[in-house]
């Protein structure tokens, strides 16, 4: 009991994450604090067991004789392989729910993949006040590329053709940089800048080797592979700058291939898209060249 | 029989087998010479290993690239993983302790195929040497362990090329290992010796042994197409030319996944002969430990996908590998829990042996919690390929595995030589490898949760104290080798003489001088049915057996 509460106050007490800026992130904080909490226990208990026998147990000065020759039980077999059991089961189920309530569920391209009916009963059934806006939304926008040559993958959240009102982005990544082209305002930016509380979605792909896209503080990490689209669909939900990190190894400089991301406010995001269309950067590069 | 030879036969050498320390560098077909040939050049590799990463710890002092070259560290951590990987634990727990150890246990006097073996071996130190060696001829693999395409076809082709062959090499003498550990311990038990009466390493190394038959011809077919890929330009995983890449995670990770119980079971196996001995009690639950080594070879096998969770893989593969993977778990609590009732009620010895084996547990009880939350695919897409995964890892093959071979190391060592290890000199080495790991990968965690990914060079100034502190954890493990490596050089001329059963064990091995004669016995080899049979009868103590239960239930 004791052990319980230690684990349960460790889990809502000790805080190991970034801060929470997706809206998926508050769903991985809810998962992890279950894991931390059970983990915990478990390894508490586990040492706690393990030191207090080789205390209680140790053999004294002097001492040869044997221990009891016990040569097993039963039923703590059966008790110590059910609790296990239980556990992974259900830490398997809850993260299974998680996931789809990520929209990690969501079948690619191909709309009669396995489990697609289960991400969309799960979406009408599951419990909607705690479902972020946007995420499972995709899920009953029908596949715009159905039938496309080019197989389109999807991240967490994926499904490809954009869902009303998500904005798109392209993304390339090479050695060693990410590359963000906005098609509504056709120019590209080194830093990828977006809306709060709108729904983002990247058109990935790589132009040499694998790179992955990481934000830690949108919990969200994708692959990015050669001859792979790939969609990845997010909300990002608290105004800032974050790291965009790229987590697989692709070459001399991989750690230094880094970017950030902007979440904006609403209004400072038109904002910044207006300057940087290109007729505006044009004309005020006239306007300088004019006075100059 | 001996007696009807001629007294002349003995005394003439019938072959070309030197004798004396320069056996040790032969083509020797004695087992008990092979298993010290794969440990002493595995602990070379493993200093060799050492100090890679130790420049990898140092380089990491400061968030600037600013102690090797960029292109350099990338050679320094792929050669650091191959190093350990395929140089230093699975050669050291499987050649090293299973060739010295399984004809013991099996009652023969040698392994089935001992010129096989002696090839296995002695493929190791040209493959090691390769390796090291591309370092200084053509640049090493900077591709990482893993050597995912294409940046393992964009990299440099010759370190690349080299890397390849000397994982073939690497991975043929553990084929040829794992061949002639299942032949001996199915076919050459001594008459009247039953499979549930061996030892559980016996057990351990079978598991391994189906493993690596299993798994590693796949390795080696999937580095033969990469070769392909890089030599002769096809394209298999190269999605330029309509290859790919993602096919090669697949058969990559289908040896590789297996690779970890190539390299954690023998050390189960081991860390079960270690425990009955010193705790004087008998290993708790024979059968149930049997079943759960055959679980974990199983499940294995299908869950490698797990390391792809962030590769495209379609959500049903998600689904299907994230169960596989959590419910090895469940085998695996049932090899821990049986440990813990078997230290329950004994006379513990809290010597060296008994003190890395508990720490083993300690650790691969917290890299196992890890490796569930892992599993679960929203919480890896968030961690996967950062620092946490590298400290994951490490407490399963470090806090796990490396903890086991010291363990072993100073149980079986007065068996090897004859001479016990010094006391003192084993805590001492003892806890500076616990502080100093623990040191050293424990932040790692938080690292890694907060947004530090692996393989990198430089990184986010705000991680650099937390990576400071875990480099001076990296110091102390490197200081922590100087009292083995004196404690073991010093007892090998001027420690105490064991005698042929310091530890007053049961298993065959003990039962035979030290170090044994070639041939393992004088006289004919023991049965040897009982090999956990410690222990007085219940009655005799009185042990509160209710109190314990209970903290059992309270402790799970």
């Amino acid at each position: 009991m004791l052990l319980v509460l230690v684990g349960l106050w460790v889990g809502q007490n000790v805080n190991m994450l970034p801060v929470a800026a997706s809206s998926n992130a508050p769903l991985y904080d809810q998962l992890f604090t279950v894991l931390f909490v059970i983990g915990t226990i478990l390894f508490l208990g586990i040492l706690g067991l393990l030191l207090y026998s080789l205390i209680r147990f140790r053999r004294k000065e002097g001492d040869l004789g044997d221990g009891v020759a016990v040569e097993g039980n039963l039923q703590l077999e059966i008790f110590w392989t059910a609790v296990p059991a239980v556990v992974v089961l259900f830490v398997g189920i809850y993260s299974y729910d998680i996931y789809d309530r990520m929209g990690g569920m969501i079948p690619l391209s191909d709309p009669h993949a396995m489990h697609g009916g289960m991400a969309m009963e799960s979406a009408a059934t599951g419990p909607s006040d705690s479902m972020p806006p946007g995420m499972v939304m995709a899920a009953n926008v029908p596949s715009a590329v159905e039938g496309a040559e080019v197989r389109t993958w999807g991240g967490i959240g994926g499904s490809p053709g954009s869902s009303s009102g998500a904005l798109p982005v392209d993304v390339t990544a090479l050695q060693f940089a990410f590359l963000f082209h906005y098609p509504e305002g056709d120019f590209i930016s080194g830093e990828l800048h977006v809306k709060a509380g709108q729904q983002v979605e990247l058109r990935m792909e790589a132009r040499d080797v694998i790179h992955a896209f990481w934000v830690p503080e949108f919990r969200l990490k994708q692959d990015v592979i050669p001859g792979q689209p790939t969609i990845l669909t997010f909300t990002p939900t608290r105004a800032g700058s974050y790291p965009i990190v790229c987590a697989e190894l692709c070459g001399p400089y991989h750690g230094g291939m880094r970017s950030t991301v902007v979440v904006h406010e609403p209004d400072a995001f038109d904002a910044w898209l207006d300057q940087n269309r290109p007729a505006t950067v044009a004309s005020a590069a006239s306007g300088l060249s004019a006075t100059g | 029989m001996t007696l009807a030879l001629p007294p002349t036969a003995s005394s003439a050498p019938p072959s070309l087998q030197p004798e004396g320390w320069l056996r040790y560098l032969s083509f020797s077909l004695d087992h008990k010479v092979i298993g010290l040939q794969y440990l002493v050049t595995g602990f070379i590799f493993y200093f060799i290993g050492g100090a890679l990463a130790g420049m990898i710890r140092i380089e990491l002092v400061s968030p600037m690239s600013d102690f090797l070259q960029r292109d350099t560290y990338n050679e320094v951590l792929t050669l650091h993983g191959t190093v350990m990987i395929f140089l230093w634990i699975v050669p050291v727990v499987n050649g090293a302790f299973g060739n010295y150890l399984i004809p013991f246990y099996v009652g023969a006097r040698d392994m089935a195929f001992p010129r096989l073996n002696a090839v296995a071996f002695w493929l190791i130190p040209p493959a090691g040497i390769l390796l090291i060696a591309s370092y200084f001829i053509a640049g090493a693999s900077q591709s990482g362990w893993t050597a995912y395409p294409p940046l393992s076809l964009t990299t440099p082709a010759a370190g690349q090329v080299v890397w390849i062959l000397s994982v073939l090499l690497l991975g043929g003498s553990s084929i040829f290992g794992g061949i002639n550990f299942i032949a001996t311990v199915l076919k050459m038990r001594r008459p009247g010796l039953k499979m549930m009466q061996l030892p559980m390493y016996c057990w351990a190394m079978l598991g391994t042994s189906f493993l690596v038959v299993l798994a590693t011809p796949v390795l080696a077919g999937t580095l033969v197409l990469l070769s392909f890929d890089i030599l002769a330009h096809t394209g298999f995983f190269n999605p330029a030319l309509g290859g790919n890449a993602v096919v090669y995670q697949h058969l990559f990770w289908f040896y590789s996944h297996p690779a970890v119980y190539i390299m954690v079971l023998p050390a189960f196996g081991l860390v079960s002969e270690i425990l009955p001995v010193h705790a004087r009690k008998p290993l708790f639950g024979y059968t149930t430990m049997v079943y759960s080594i055959l679980g974990i070879v199983f499940l294995g096998l299908i869950v490698w996908a797990h390391h792809m969770f962030t590769s495209a893989t379609p959500p049903w593969m998600r689904l299907f590998f994230t169960i596989a993977t959590a419910f090895i778990a469940v085998p695996t609590g049932i090899k821990f829990f049986n440990w813990l009732a078997t230290l329950w009620g004994g006379k513990i010895a809290l010597n060296s042996a008994m003190l890395f084996s508990c720490a083993f547990i300690v650790h691969f009880v917290f890299g196992g919690i890890t490796g569930v939350a892992l599993a679960q695919v929203p919480f890896d897409i968030h961690v996967h390929d950062t620092y946490f995964v590298v400290a994951h890892f490490h407490y399963i093959v470090y806090g796990g595995t490396v903890f086991v071979v010291f363990a072993s190391l100073y149980h079986w060592y007065p068996k090897f030589t004859g001479r016990m290890l010094n006391e003192d000199m084993g805590r001492l080495h003892f806890t500076l490898t616990f502080i100093g790991f623990n040191l050293c990968f424990a932040p790692q965690h938080w690292l890694g949760l907060n947004g530090m990914p692996r393989r990198v060079a430089e990184y986010d100034p705000q991680f650099t104290l937390v990576n400071q502190i875990s480099s001076v954890g990296a110091l102390l493990m490197a200081i922590s080798t100087l009292p083995l490596l004196i404690n073991v050089i010093w007892s090998a001329f001027r420690g105490p003489m064991a005698g042929d059963n310091p530890w007053n064990a049961l298993t065959p091995e003990w039962l035979t001088s030290s170090p044994p004669p070639v041939e393992n016995w004088k006289g004919p080899a023991p049965l040897v049915t009982h090999p956990y049979g410690y222990g007085v009868p219940e009655g005799q103590i009185d042990l509160k057996g209710a109190s314990g239960k209970e903290l059992w239930t309270s402790g799970s």
